[in-house]
């Protein structure tokens, strides 16, 4: 990277290693930038206030196809809308690297399936997570029974919702997701 | 109306509530439940006392209500209170009021102290076990508190924290934490140490010239090491290539991948230190040529003989001299070393070290790392929760390409819809004609394949007695390769059959099937290599006496690892290619054959067992086997890339990948080990050829040499001690092996008990959080927890309290019923004392009342806070016969019968109504 200009200075560069497990900061950044050329300039040293939208974002081919991506983009952003700065940019490669530690990735794979606190919302969002798995093609009792289920499985205090530790609980039960 | 206020239970405003200090818990609430006697009694001296105003009833209402609106009427034809204030007093003062309300502000505190501890905390008695020495991403989650102050409270802790560790310590826990890059920037200015921060500071007012210049290099630094990385890379062997077959097909063909990436470096390990002291030594002293080298004819390539006989490829070309030796001892044959006295080299003794120790090394990295995948793929308690695991854990973020994410939607619904299937299935249970069927299915299908597997057992053991009757000229090489063609073909064939033969019979779980299938074939490939052992080390030792069986067997080797990689080429050829061409042509099929994993893997499984056999007979046999495993790998990423589609079974890749890494470890390692411990200690080695010819055993040549030693001197004599008391003995390795079992009985023991643990502290955790809420189904039949057995002794006393009050308050309305046996009735008597009327018997009173219960009483109960909301609601109700909880009825227990006996259909007027 900056082998033309300056990109970042080096402050900057030192404090975005504090959130990056891959050394490959300038590659991300020119990815980010490649997504909306007009939007973002080539200089960052004086930090501008840029979001590329959602649109972009879906449409790179690691998120193109992923069933969760809008989701993935509204966990990621800071308003929640999907559109992300060059932070969450950083931020959502660091997590979904490889590196990245397994209690970090169950933190936000809970905020990406929003298996949130509110068993109402919960639930609503378990439908949505399996209707998403399995492209709605199967019938509402067996979303509603697989639900149950799930619940019945993995809600370990036993307080009718998921919380984060039940969450963290089942991933440490499947080594394979996420690596 | 004036009484409404007084009735309501407005816990949360009263201000006896007792704050802070002494919080109280339902537990504090017997005490005051055993002073309920002594209460009304004194409610009853003070009512005598004071003396009552009662307002006279009419005799219409005499018999109350059932409904609202009879007591609407009771009150409205009045148009003023029923109740004096007196009354009102007496009532509002009355024990259930006055108790009830402490108890609800009890209650209630209680509730929210424990909410606040558990947001507070969480549970601090399973947060603190183990979870201290590392931060836990639990302590950061924000999102939980919403108060402002305490998450700048809790911020400043973090900073704090983070102040004391190291900058390395500090970036790594900044890097694991949920937080925002933005967040974790500005915690990390926080946490930085101020003196230098000032230091900065200053450097940046005064030298801001030489910063620049500083800020250059250390950005060109930073990009060098960018660069070097970057190259690191791209040495890293197929990274690229790997996220490519990630990304089509998912986690599941790239395990197969990632296991050939395995076996070469368990090859590179074996070959490096035989490489370095065996070949290398060997090859900068070349023995003199027994006789003349056979012209190379492209043949050998295949057969292994011919030329390579006698070359370093063999057992046969190393010598049996001590390599280096000054010219002046007279050894057979070997050559003289340059230059005298530098270190002399036993080439006997470095050739059974060697392979010993590159054993011991792989031995060690093999039950390593399988035990590190053991860890990671099967954890304690990891059997249950498949639902919730297929929900959540199933989809694999690898995969990007548009089919490979359709197939893997397909595939999911699939396993969620088995899973329901199956889960359907076990609700009611298969016939017994059904399962009989089953059975005899399965013991059909296993007799076969069995059978299979003796028949080709058979044959390959009749082909190699032919092959030893019929013995081949030198000329004739290519005759040999007959008997590994036999074999291969064998080995290609009966998987297809098993296959064939597996699809009749149907198993439960596609895993099952995937396993038995495993198995099958490892059974036939286990036993034909057996046979082979067998052919080479107890029948062709013994005809080819004035040989070098030992190049025999190598070369044999060596022939079956070549067919081996043709035999898979031509699997990989026909099996996927030409059946892509013919499904798509002729059957005009959309789908790709799937990559068979298993079976796959079973070839590489067995192609390494093929190489641990053969390493002591011909030690470049590793080498072989990277080449062949390089070619492999381009060779199936191509065709799986061209020809194939990921798996439609549900692959659980790490727990797959276990399997095989064991499979690696128990028959194939252990097997080789075996049969080479075998033939260094029992089998006589060839007199004519090998760095062993004049020994009885392999095992000799350490014998010797530890007789030479004992013959040197003392400085070196502890090591013939070792090996005569330690080696030689028996009793040593009893010792370590009793002491091995001993320590795998204690970890078996301890794993239980930790097991154990595990289960007492899940049942803790519902213990804790049932109260808060309804109990599940399933505690609700078997067991209720402790606490909501406290919750419910609590509602109920509460409920019989205001049983009570509803039947002596409704006696006292009915004109002349006061119970006598009560001490309130008895005080309440004598008011009524003039009325003619007989008082009405407990159960007359029931008989009079309209049975069908208003809804007083849970409405009542339910103005309590949350937490007995919450457990009234779903669990007492108010049915004709009284009060049941859960279903279960109430017995009376130790409570005035009355209470009971004037209980059902009884109403009193609260104070909302009007």
């Amino acid at each position: 990277m900056g082998n033309k200009q300056t990109v970042f200075t080096h402050e900057q560069l030192e404090a975005y290693q504090v959130g990056m497990m891959d050394q490959a900061i300038g590659g991300l950044f020119y990815r980010y930038q490649d997504l909306a050329p007009q939007l973002v300039p080539l200089d960052y040293t004086s930090c501008p206030d840029v979001k590329v939208p959602y649109e972009l974002i879906g449409s790179m081919p690691e998120l193109k196809d992923n069933p969760f991506r809008q989701r993935i983009a509204q966990v990621f952003s800071e308003d929640g809308d999907g559109h992300m700065t060059l932070d969450n940019f950083l931020d959502m490669f660091s997590v979904m690297s490889e590196m990245a530690p397994r209690d970090l990735k169950a933190y936000y794979a809970f905020k990406i399936y929003g298996v949130c606190a509110d068993p109402r919302v919960g639930k609503w969002e378990r439908t949505q997570t399996v209707t998403k798995l399995t492209r709605g093609e199967l019938s509402t009792e067996e979303v509603s029974l697989i639900c149950e289920k799930v619940l019945d499985e993995a809600d370990g205090d036993h307080d009718g919702r998921l919380s984060l530790e039940d969450f963290r609980n089942m991933i440490l039960r499947a080594p394979d997701f996420l690596r | 109306m004036s009484q409404s206020p007084a009735f309501v239970l407005n816990v949360l405003e009263t201000p006896e509530d007792p704050e802070g200090s002494q919080e109280p818990s339902p537990y504090d609430e017997s005490e005051v439940h055993d002073s309920f006697h002594q209460l009304i009694q004194e409610q009853s001296r003070w009512v005598a006392e004071e003396g009552l105003e009662l307002q006279q009833r009419q005799p219409g209402t005499g018999a109350l209500g059932a409904s609202d609106d009879d007591h609407e009427t009771l009150l409205g034809p009045e148009g003023a209170p029923v109740y004096s204030m007196a009354t009102l007093r007496i009532l509002a003062s009355m024990p259930s009021r006055t108790i009830g309300r402490s108890r609800g502000a009890i209650i209630s505190q209680y509730y929210s102290r424990t909410v606040k501890l558990r947001r507070r905390a969480g549970r601090p008695q399973l947060r603190d076990m183990g979870r201290s020495a590392r931060p836990s991403l639990r302590l950061y989650d924000l999102e939980l508190d919403s108060a402002v102050l305490e998450e700048e409270e809790k911020r400043g802790l973090l900073v704090k924290e983070l102040q004391s560790l190291t900058a390395a310590q500090r970036d790594h826990m900044l890097r694991g934490m949920p937080l925002s890059l933005a967040e974790k920037r500005s915690l990390r200015e926080e946490s930085r140490p101020p003196r230098g921060k000032r230091r900065a500071q200053r450097r940046r007012g005064l030298l801001s010239c030489c910063d620049q210049l500083r800020d250059s290099c250390v950005l060109a630094s930073h990009n060098l090491g960018l660069a070097l990385l970057s190259g690191l890379q791209a040495l890293m062997p197929w990274r690229y290539a790997l996220k490519r077959i990630g990304g089509r097909f998912g986690s599941s063909v790239l395990s197969y991948f990632l296991f050939l990436k395995t076996l070469l470096a368990f090859n590179a390990l074996l070959l490096l230190p035989l490489l370095a002291f065996i070949v290398g030594v060997q090859a900068a002293f070349p023995p003199a040529p027994a006789g003349p080298v056979p012209t190379f004819t492209g043949l050998e390539l295949l057969t292994g003989g011919g030329h390579f006989t006698h070359s370093v490829m063999y057992y046969g070309y190393y010598s049996n001299a001590t390599l280096n030796q000054p010219c002046a001892s007279p050894l057979n044959g070997s050559q003289c070393a340059p230059e005298a006295g530098s270190l002399p080299y036993n080439m006997p003794l470095a050739y059974l070290f060697t392979l010993g120790a590159a054993f011991f090394i792989t031995c060690i990295t093999l039950v390593y790392s399988m035990s590190r995948s053991f860890g990671e793929s099967y954890r304690v308690g990891s059997t249950s929760g498949v639902h919730a695991i297929t929900v959540f854990c199933s989809w694999d973020y690898k995969v990007t390409q548009r089919w490979a994410i359709r197939l893997q939607h397909d595939n999911i619904r699939t396993q969620l819809k088995e899973l329901l299937a199956e889960w359907q299935s076990r609700q009611r249970p298969r016939s017994a004609c059904g399962r009989l069927q089953q059975v005899a299915v399965l013991g059909l299908v296993w007799l076969l394949c069995l059978g299979t597997t003796l028949g080709c057992t058979l044959a390959v053991y009749t082909f190699s007695e032919l092959m030893i009757e019929s013995p081949v000229s030198a000329e004739r090489e290519a005759v040999l390769l007959l008997l590994p063609l036999v074999v291969c073909l064998l080995n290609l064939g009966a998987p297809y059959l098993f296959r064939i033969l597996a699809a009749l019979e149907r198993h439960d779980s596609p895993v099952l099937e995937v396993y038995v299938a495993i198995c099958r074939n490892l059974i036939l490939k286990m036993v034909t290599l057996g046979i082979l052992c067998y052919h080479w080390l107890g029948r062709r030792v013994g005809t080819l006496k004035d040989q070098c069986w030992e190049n025999f067997v190598g070369q044999e080797l060596y022939r079956l690892m070549v067919m081996d990689f043709i035999f898979m080429l031509l699997d990989t050829l026909l099996g996927e290619l030409v059946w892509r061409l013919f499904s798509e042509k002729q059957l005009k099929r959309k789908g790709k054959p799937e990559f068979d994993i298993a079976g796959n893997v079973l070839e590489l499984i067995y192609g390494q067992t093929l190489t641990w056999l053969g390493v002591l007979f011909s030690p470049l046999l590793p080498a072989m086997q990277i080449i062949k495993l390089l070619l492999l790998f381009y060779i199936k990423k191509a065709s799986l890339m061209a020809n194939c589609q990921a798996p439609r079974r549900p692959w659980k890749a790490s727990h797959m990948s276990t399997v095989f890494v064991s499979l690696l470890c128990f028959p194939s390692f252990l097997g080789a080990a075996v049969f080479l411990c075998y033939a260094v200690w029992q089998v006589k080695p060839s007199s004519t050829c090998g760095p062993f010819r004049t020994l009885d055993t392999m095992y000799e040549a350490g014998k010797v040499w530890v007789r030479r030693l004992e013959k040197a001197g003392p400085r070196v004599s502890w090591l013939p001690w070792v090996h005569r008391y330690l080696v030689e003995d028996t009793f040593p390795i009893y010792l370590v092996s009793a002491l091995l079992l001993a320590v795998i009985y204690l970890n078996i023991q301890v794993v239980k008990g930790q097991r154990k643990v595990i289960c007492l502290l899940k049942e803790q955790i519902s213990n804790v959080s049932a109260p808060l809420s309804p109990p599940p189904k399933s505690l609700q039949a078997s067991l209720l927890p402790r606490i909501w057995a406290v919750e419910r002794d609590c509602l109920l006393s509460e409920f019989y309290q205001l049983r009570y009050i509803v039947h002596i308050h409704q006696s006292w309305r009915r004109p002349g019923c006061p119970s006598a046996r009560t001490p309130l009735g008895r005080g309440l008597q004598r008011c009524f004392s003039d009325d003619p009327t007989p008082n009405p018997s407990p159960p007359e009173v029931a008989q009079s009342c309209p049975v069908g219960c208003p809804s007083l009483l849970p409405a009542q109960l339910l103005d309590l806070p949350s937490p007995l909301g919450q457990v009234t609601a779903p669990t007492v109700r108010v049915t004709r016969a009284g009060v049941c909880l859960d279903g279960r009825g109430l017995s009376p227990g130790p409570y005035p019968a009355q209470v009971w006996a004037g209980g059902s259909g009884a109403r009193v007027s609260d104070g909302r109504s009007p």
